[in-house]
């Protein structure tokens, strides 16, 4: 253990560009928080919104009524599937696949979102600079 | 079991001395500070859901859930499913949001997010209570299973985990930990799945006994207890509770910020998804055996099933076997749970409290970090040693009644509604953690009442986190002049992808 002692090791964010020029249209629109900007940024956070809502209600109308079914009809209790109560089966196996589908299907539609916002924001558009 | 100790002590050494030697490696590549606290934001998705995975899965999942499911039946699957459904609704709600808010703690989002002390030393207060609420669970079973499998007086296991997380959180901070909780995922796993194998084996040779003939019809039913009114409420409760709980956790909180960026924490909370799906399937599986093998366990001890349930199974050296891996997964799941909120509540801790300037003196960045980790551990332990026998995942059960009715209206507001303001987060966390702390500590202390008083205390989520999101957007709507001038441009923040060049406040 007689190396030197590793060298400090300097902790900074990634490295930002500044230089305007560079800079897309949508971009300076919401850090200058003009009235576009704000329409790119609410519709980016309602879409993320409804997806998150839709995934719930998904959720919920599936997971949830579990409950409720097995109140109103008591005798679901006794229905069984090969060895295992239906209780068991739905909850105790069925369940995670259903959630990881869930999960996976959110995923993929909010990156797809999130690319979306990049395209619409992120490019650089030489006609719209010349026009307005 | 005075014969037989020999696995347990051999099992319960082993793993202790794989994480601290697991620990130890990661400390030669825990070297700055940013190492220390947040592992450096470089944490990989698979690497980091093994982590969550591994720090998530307690006591509560490895040893409570077979036992309630031996006791009370299908009504007690709501809990495994509820635990690993809270990561859905984390991975829809609050995610990517979160890492890109940029907070290490729950009290760094609020500061960050409201601009205001005051929100945040209310958090700080929170997050050490609900740390404490959660700590206390992971050392009792400790005691249960020490005393189980080698017959140690119930206070010698609290006290063997409580120093091991000492030992292995003090000297190397965020960045080893994560090897160990990951490698204690895969532990637990497979301390459960191998015995599970023999004991399926065993339970066809024996001519596959149907485990509902000896169980009471309420057995395969999935609603609590009574059933009726309050059944109904009561489970509806409990998802309530578990299902937005998950996302308040502490100490889940904090390894999110160790994702390198917003799209990663997606994936990592994907990935842990696949992983407690995969886990969760085997506690009902000890239930259901133990229901054919174990039925007397149901009155009062059956939180220690799966450590009990190899050793009745199956006679001689085999059963000893696996009662060692059994005991191993036990302990790590200990370890990993308790170290992750050690590390939570000691991060805020020391942020707050011993990092503060004391008379003339003031700790640094790491001593106070490890002065806090000893307080964090300290006042659990000493909680534990006079009340060893509550169910531990109900304990778990009121610590997520508690964060769901304050840090999930938190965050679900702060992350999607601008008009959150300082007072009305201040207001809604006091009612959802009053109310609900009220209720936990009402039931901690009176156990087992029936009717609607006690179903109403005993699961407070189903009105509790409505009256703390309702107080919140009140009490904002009234206030609205003091709305964060800084909201739009943390909205910003918090939902755009880090790829996009825009001012972040």
């Amino acid at each position: 253990m007689s190396d030197p002692p590793p060298p400090r090791v300097r902790v900074t964010g990634p490295p930002r560009r500044r230089a305007d020029a560079v800079r897309s249209a949508g971009t300076r629109e919401i850090d200058a928080e003009t009235a576009l900007g704000e329409v790119f940024m609410r519709s980016l956070l309602r879409e993320q919104l409804m997806l998150a809502v839709r995934v719930l209600v998904a959720l919920a109308l599936t997971l949830g009524l579990l409950p409720l079914a097995f109140h109103v009809f008591p005798e679901l209790g006794d229905v069984r599937v090969g060895p295992l109560p239906l209780a068991w089966l739905l909850l105790g196996v069925l369940t995670y696949p259903w959630l990881l589908l869930l999960g996976w299907f959110y995923l993929r539609r909010a990156e797809g979102h999130e690319r979306d916002f990049a395209d619409l924001v992120g490019t650089v558009l030489p006609d719209e600079d010349a026009g307005s | 079991m005075n014969t037989d100790i020999v696995p347990g002590v051999v099992a319960v050494v082993l793993v202790s001395i794989a994480t601290l030697a697991i620990g130890t490696w990661g400390l030669r590549i825990s070297r700055t500070t940013s190492d220390f606290f947040v592992a450096s934001r470089t944490v990989r998705p698979r690497l980091n859901a093994s982590a969550i995975g591994g720090e998530y899965l307690s006591a509560a999942s490895f040893l409570g859930v077979a036992g309630l499911l031996l006791t009370f039946g299908a009504e007690m699957l709501w809990y495994p499913v509820g635990w690993t459904a809270g990561y859905l609704v984390l991975l829809v709600l609050v995610a990517a949001p979160l890492r890109r808010s940029g907070a290490y703690t729950l009290p760094d989002f609020a500061e960050a997010r409201l601009g205001s002390r005051g929100v945040r030393k209310l958090c700080s207060v929170l997050v050490v209570g609900i740390g404490w609420l959660y700590l206390l669970p992971q050392f009792q079973g400790a005691g249960v299973t020490l005393r189980s499998t080698i017959g140690a007086p119930p206070w010698a296991g609290s006290l063997v985990v409580a120093l091991v997380v000492l030992a292995s959180v003090s000297p190397g901070g965020m960045r080893s930990i994560t090897f160990v909780q990951a490698f204690q995922y895969w532990l637990k796993l497979t301390a459960l799945l191998i015995p599970a194998f023999v004991l399926i084996a065993v339970w066809a040779s024996d001519g596959a006994v149907d485990p509902t003939g000896a169980a009471p019809a309420s057995w395969s039913i999935p609603l609590a207890s009574p059933g009726g009114g309050i059944g109904l409420y009561t489970t509806y409760s409990l998802i309530v509770a578990t299902f937005l709980g998950t996302m308040g956790l502490p100490h889940v909180v904090v390894r999110f910020y160790t994702n390198p960026d917003g799209r990663a924490a997606r994936r990592t909370t994907l990935a842990v998804l696949a992983l407690l799906g995969i886990f969760y399937v085997l506690p009902p599986l000890y239930g259901a055996l133990g229901r054919i093998y174990a039925p007397d366990l149901a009155d009062g001890r059956a939180d220690v099933l799966v450590l009990e349930l190899p050793q009745l199974m199956v006679p001689g050296l085999l059963g000893s076997m696996l009662t060692g891996l059994v005991t191993a997964g036990a302990f790590a799941a200990f370890l990993s749970t308790s170290s992750g909120l050690t590390i939570a509540v000691a991060g805020v801790l020391s942020q707050d409290v011993t990092g503060r300037r004391w008379g003339t003196r003031r700790l640094g960045g790491v001593a106070a970090f490890r002065v806090a980790a000893a307080i964090a551990v300290v006042v659990p332990l000493l909680m534990s040693l006079p009340a060893q026998d509550v169910a531990v995942a109900r304990t778990v059960g009121l610590a997520f009644a508690v964060t769901a009715s304050t840090f999930a209206p938190l965050l679900m507001l702060g992350i999607w509604w601008r008009g959150l303001t300082p007072r009305g987060a201040v207001a809604g966390l006091l009612v959802g953690g009053l109310g609900s702390g009220a209720a936990v500590a009402w039931t901690l202390a009176t156990s087992s009442s029936t009717g609607w008083t006690a179903a109403l205390l005993g699961q407070p989520a189903a009105w509790s986190v409505p009256a703390s999101l309702a107080t919140m957007v009140v009490v904002s709507r009234l206030t609205r002049a003091s709305v964060p001038a800084h909201a739009g441009r943390f909205m910003v923040r918090l939902h755009t992808p880090e790829a996009v060049e825009l001012e972040r406040g």
